[in-house]
């Protein structure tokens, strides 16, 4: 049981209990902690923002009965063979390794069955997850593990990926027990061995060679898949601005609460922007190069709801990705396996350690054992259903706003609850015309 | 013989033309014609043509190769067969950084010398370059061989896995957790098909081998200054 404070006893603000066991667990181990999970410090987020509801001055649609489309297309840019998708809610990038096989094809289930698409990662593709996944977005990561043209010729688009939300600057991580006989075997490695992931790519550096190098990937799927850039947030605004030179279709930005399958705790509570700030510069940039909705923007890291999903288009986005709430929702903290929690040490409802391998609820392991405890079927259905109520709420809302299409949402349909949201995410604090760091209307 | 001048030609209608051969019958050769350093010359091939590149190319050539034979007359760009799953691809010039970058198969030959990372994350390729390499090659290089008949530049094999490096002149210095390893006899074997493959006159018993120590295979703390 956690010590609970006593009357007289005052905690310390700089050194509270968490830094104490930090230091102490530091000073046992001599390694920095590795977790999953995304930053669990307090930032600035969506939850700060609220939609201005249509009443006298705006009209708006009647719910459940006037329409409210929720479709979007990514790769108009360029590609032959555009993505079209029925919901703005993508399933983000997770490899197998990470994953096991059972949620690999769980995410492409639940994914499939609402229409959206899902996404590979470090490791490359397996089998499992092209089948059971109808749209599949390829992730072109710095190792290339697992990486082949036949592979990139199947996808339905790819993803160049420059960084991720959790870790930007930095490469991937796959601890030892999880290198088993069949990610030993994808990734070309050793079994067994704690596998680093490059973070940089091997044959190109910078956004002159981006060029060069997307113009090679379309060559070589002959110009028919949508070519997307992640990158993790940080510079976003002339990341973004450099990826559309680039030649990108799509942009997808991951902000700091992005999740990760293993990364130091340090890198992901202490590099990178979180997610509204980073929206905002990304959308300044498409704008201002005059591509807006010309070249779609994705965004992620943080996402939980259909209200995060709403405020997300009416920024700008095109479309969000979710990763943690995914695994959420096929089963990942779930109080069911609460005693198998309690003996790692955590608890459902915190659990992070998805690098151990030991994952209770079968979603983050390559244990067999483990693994099988994952049902895929029931588990795309959790997805399928969690995406479903996600869609809906963002309808809600949008119908609330007078919008006949989510894509329709706009910046002026919000306010900012916070100085600091009003400031990230440039739109107005709620009730006044004020954006910190603009000038106010009239002046 | 197919002739493609690229003067008259693009780059997009030369590959989508070979990306239309059949497997089973690929036909003749193709030849191209003033290249003029274009970038992704001959990527993506997946069948087994011969095409011959009269003159320089740019980045990219013949990047992920599947089966085809693909010959350059000139020196080429940055990341030549990269990613190439199987087939041969021969440089007759001097190659730019990053050759035959995380390869998984086939074979590339460059007849020059190969700038930085040359076979940088490889993956189960064989590279043989008859000149010299560039610094950090080798790095994590994961699978295949990587000969070198000249000399390495700095930090050679930098945190490679499980290929091996066979270097015939001076190696400048070696990366994180690359060590110099005996030459047994399979490997003395091993290299004179290689060498013998790519055309060298080069003798086994000339190289050096250089491996994985496989200290940083799992995280310690008395490795740290090396992560």
């Amino acid at each position: 049981m956690p010590l609970q404070p006593r009357p007289g006893l005052r905690e310390s603000a700089t050194f509270d209990r968490h830094v104490i066991h930090e230091i102490q667990r530091a000073a046992e181990t001599g390694i920095y902690d590795i977790r999953g999970w995304g930053a669990k410090r307090l930032l600035p987020n969506f939850d700060d923002l609220v939609f201005l509801g249509a009443s006298m001055s705006r009209y708006p649609l009647e719910g459940y009965r006037e329409r409210c489309a929720t479709d979007v297309t990514l790769g108009t840019r360029s590609a032959k063979k555009p993505l079209h998708l029925k919901i703005p809610v993508t399933i983000a990038g997770m490899s197998f390794g990470a994953l096991s096989a059972q949620a690999k094809e769980a995410l492409g289930r639940g994914a499939t069955e609402m229409g959206t698409s899902t996404t590979t990662g470090d490791g490359g593709m397996t089998p499992e997850e092209r089948h059971h996944s109808q749209h599949l977005v390829y992730q072109y990561l710095p190792s290339r593990y697992g990486m082949n043209p036949d592979d990139l010729r199947r996808a339905d688009a790819i993803e160049i990926v420059l960084g991720q939300g959790a870790k930007p600057g930095g490469g991937g991580m796959l601890l030892g027990q999880k290198i088993s006989d069949r990610v030993a075997e994808m990734r070309t490695l050793p079994k067994g061995i704690d596998q680093r992931s490059a973070c940089r790519h091997p044959d190109w550096t910078g956004p002159d060679d981006l060029t060069i190098k997307i113009e090679e990937l379309r060559e070589i799927t002959d110009w028919e898949k949508p070519i997307y850039v992640k990158v993790g947030a940080s510079r976003t605004y002339y990341d973004v601005a450099l990826a559309v030179k680039a030649g990108a279709d799509v942009i997808v930005v991951d902000g700091m609460q992005g999740g990760t399958g293993a990364t130091q705790d340090v890198f992901i509570e202490h590099v990178g922007i979180p997610t509204l700030p980073a929206l905002r510069q990304a959308v300044e940039a498409l704008n201002e190069l005059g591509m807006h909705r010309k070249v779609q923007l994705i965004v992620s890291g943080g996402i939980r709801s259909g209200a995060d999903v709403a405020k997300a288009l009416a920024m700008g986005a095109d479309a969000v990705s979710i990763g943690t709430a995914a695994l959420i929702a096929l089963g990942c903290n779930s109080p069911k396996w609460q005693a198998d929690y309690e003996k790692l040490g955590s608890a459902a409802g915190f659990y992070d350690d998805y690098q151990d391998g030991t994952d209770p609820a079968g979603i983050a392991t390559q244990d067999e054992k483990l693994a099988a405890r994952l049902d895929p079927v029931q588990g795309g259905r959790r997805l399928a259903n969690y995406l479903r109520v996600l869609t809906l709420e963002v309808q809600t809302l949008a119908r609330a706003c007078g919008k006949s299409h989510v894509l329709n949402l706009e910046p002026e349909d919000l306010a900012a609850l916070t100085i600091e949201a009003a400031a990230m995410a440039k739109i107005p604090l709620a009730g006044t015309d004020w954006i910190p760091g603009i000038a106010t209307r009239g002046v | 013989m197919n002739v493609i001048d690229l003067s008259q030609t693009t780059v997009r209608e030369l590959n989508h033309a070979l990306h239309q051969l059949e497997p089973t019958d690929p036909g003749p050769r193709w030849v191209v014609r003033e290249p003029r350093g274009a970038h992704a010359i001959a990527c993506g091939l997946r069948v087994p043509v011969t095409v011959e590149i009269e003159g320089h190319a740019g980045y990219y050539c013949a990047g992920m190769n599947q089966f085809a034979t693909v010959r350059v007359a000139g020196n080429v760009g940055v990341g030549v067969a990269e990613n190439m799953m199987s087939g041969f691809v021969h440089v007759h010039g001097n190659a730019s950084q990053s050759a035959g970058a995380t390869a998984h198969g086939g074979m590339l030959v460059i007849d020059g010398d190969a700038s930085a990372r040359c076979g940088i994350s490889m993956k189960g390729v064989d590279i043989v370059v008859k000149g010299s390499v560039g610094h950090m090659s080798g790095f994590m290089a994961q699978a295949g061989n990587l000969v070198v008949c000249g000399d390495a530049g700095e930090a050679l094999g930098d945190s490679i896995y499980e290929a091996r490096i066979f270097v015939r002149g001076k190696v400048k210095d070696l990366g994180a957790d690359c060590v110099e390893k005996p030459m047994e006899p399979e490997h003395f074997s091993l290299l004179k098909t290689l060498l013998e493959r790519a055309g060298s006159e080069a003798q086994p018993e000339e190289f050096r081998r250089y491996g994985s120590a496989r200290r940083l295979y799992r995280f310690h703390i008395d490795h740290a200054s090396q992560y």
